[in-house]
């Protein structure tokens, strides 16, 4: 078995919150030019700890740096952790070199998740753009596990050019539900894309949901959440009723460091994801 | 006789409209047809309508020397396409071009222009609704120059 860099790994799984435990790059896939996913299965056996749509992880890169990631495989599946990780600097890029059999620490799952099950016997809709489907796949795939709970269901997907668009073939699959609508634009295209071009935040004025009773989940970078909360509002959707994943350093991402305080809440433990309500006034603020 | 008044009516640019501005409006429209990969307008071309979509999508496109067409919108039904008509040198910026059967009312321009300096309270109901869209349209311009999802 290969080593990313000269770790002190050891195989038993410590009950130690700041200990990684270590796993096994299963698989490793790119899904755009720099975007990537591993699926990894823990060292020695078992399942992988049960998560909730919109957590994530500590991943440690061996002799790199720990950053947080969150998990973008099926909830229902504990057989394998799955990760979409953008490469954008030091230890995304070192990520992006592991290969099959390599190891990763890994500690988690931690964070606050998706308000999936609030959201029964509403409509839903997720905006994403880039990167911020990843932490949203969680979710589309428990909200399919129970689609009878919900009303209808909304998928509205941005990315920078035809290129950049994340999870390709399932998008495909999900357009082809009958009882889910799927929308993907890019910011700019040539004339081979069918696709739409425009803005993910153009998309909302006509998606198909029914604003008093929606329940709006929305990642991707902080510029698109503002713009996109502000036409969800226009549209009427109350903003109790809007919830934002937000990204912030991390070093501990158990709440004891302080280093991803954003006002009064720790982004590692009272989120990452948020009611938009609670978290507007800073999101608006410069330098937060 | 059927008159396009009744579908103008329901399109969202025309909501509120009073019912004789309406009326008066309807006269200058006419019902056009396109098939996919057809062109509605041209960049350079002189402009004299402007369109309201009722089905399909179109493209906003430019062209760059050594890289062809470059796709910069869509629109589809709901949208409004064009407000070179209202402004010398009246012509098109940009390239119309059908992604699929496509369905729009086109308002003659000179037609509305004449009936809005009869009467300006029709104008004041169309620069309105034309600032909004183009409020819309600079905010996205702007968001789209931000290029939000490149790397810090
Ligand atoms: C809760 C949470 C969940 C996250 N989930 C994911 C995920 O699922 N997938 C994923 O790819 N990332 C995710 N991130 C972001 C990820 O943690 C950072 O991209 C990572 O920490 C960057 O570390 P680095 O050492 O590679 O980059 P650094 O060396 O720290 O930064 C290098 C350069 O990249 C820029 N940069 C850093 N982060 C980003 C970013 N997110 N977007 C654009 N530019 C950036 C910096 O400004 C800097 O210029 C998440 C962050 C949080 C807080
Ligand atoms: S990362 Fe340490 S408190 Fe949040």
């Amino acid at each position: 078995m290969l080593l990313s860099a000269e770790p002190a790994v050891t195989t038993t799984f410590s009950s130690d919150p700041m200990i990684p435990r270590p796993y096994e790059i299963q698989r490793a896939k790119w899904d755009s030019s720099d975007t990537f996913s591993l699926e990894l299965t823990p060292v020695g056996g078992g399942d992988i700890p049960a998560f909730e749509p919109g957590q994530f992880n500590m991943v440690y890169v061996y002799g790199v740096g720990e950053i947080p990631i969150s998990i973008s495989g099926d909830p229902a599946r504990r057989d394998m952790l799955i990760h979409t990780t953008r490469a954008v600097g030091t230890v995304t890029r070192a990520m992006s070199e592991l290969k099959v059999g390599m190891m990763l620490g890994v500690r988690g799952p931690y964070g606050a998740p998706w308000p999936v099950d609030e959201a029964r016997g509403k409509d839903i809709v997720i905006v994403a753009g880039g990167i911020g489907l990843a932490p949203l796949r969680p979710a589309m795939y428990r909200i399919l596990a129970y689609r009878e709970h919900y009303g209808r269901v909304v998928l509205l997907y941005g990315a920078r050019t035809p290129a950049d668009v994340l999870y390709r073939k399932q998008l495909e699959q999900w357009r082809a539900h009958f009882d889910l609508d799927v929308f993907v634009t890019v910011d700019r295209a040539t004339n081979n894309w069918r696709g739409s071009i425009g803005l993910v935040t153009q998309l909302i004025v006509r998606a198909p949901f029914d604003p008093l009773n929606t329940m709006a989940m929305v990642c991707g970078p902080e510029v698109m959440m503002r713009f996109t909360t502000l036409e969800m509002e226009k549209r009427g959707v109350n903003s109790d009723n809007i919830y934002v994943s937000l990204e912030r350093n991390m070093k501990c991402g158990i709440g004891l460091c302080g280093h991803c305080q954003f006002g009064r809440e720790f982004v590692c433990k009272d989120g990452p994801v948020f009611r938009y309500s609670q978290v507007r006034h800073f999101l608006t603020k410069w330098e937060v | 006789m059927k008159t396009l008044e009744p579908i103008l009516a329901k399109h969202p640019f025309f909501a509120g409209l009073q019912p004789h501005y309406l009326e008066l409006v309807t006269g200058c429209a006419s019902n056009m047809h396109f098939k996919a990969g057809e062109t509605i307008f041209q960049e350079g071309d002189e402009a004299k309508q402007f369109f309201i979509i009722r089905e399909g999508t179109l493209r906003l496109q430019v062209f760059a020397p050594g890289q062809g067409e470059i796709s910069i919108q869509t629109l589809e039904s709901g949208d409004v396409v064009g407000w070179s008509w209202l402004f010398p040198p009246h012509r098109w910026h940009f390239t119309g071009r059908a992604t699929s059967a496509l369905r729009v009312i086109a308002l003659d321009g000179q037609c509305l222009y004449t009936k809005c300096e009869q009467d300006h309270g029709l104008g004041y109901e169309f620069l309105k609704r034309f600032s909004h869209i183009m409020m819309d349209r600079l905010q996205a311009t702007r968001l789209q120059l931000l290029d939000l999802y490149k790397v810090n």
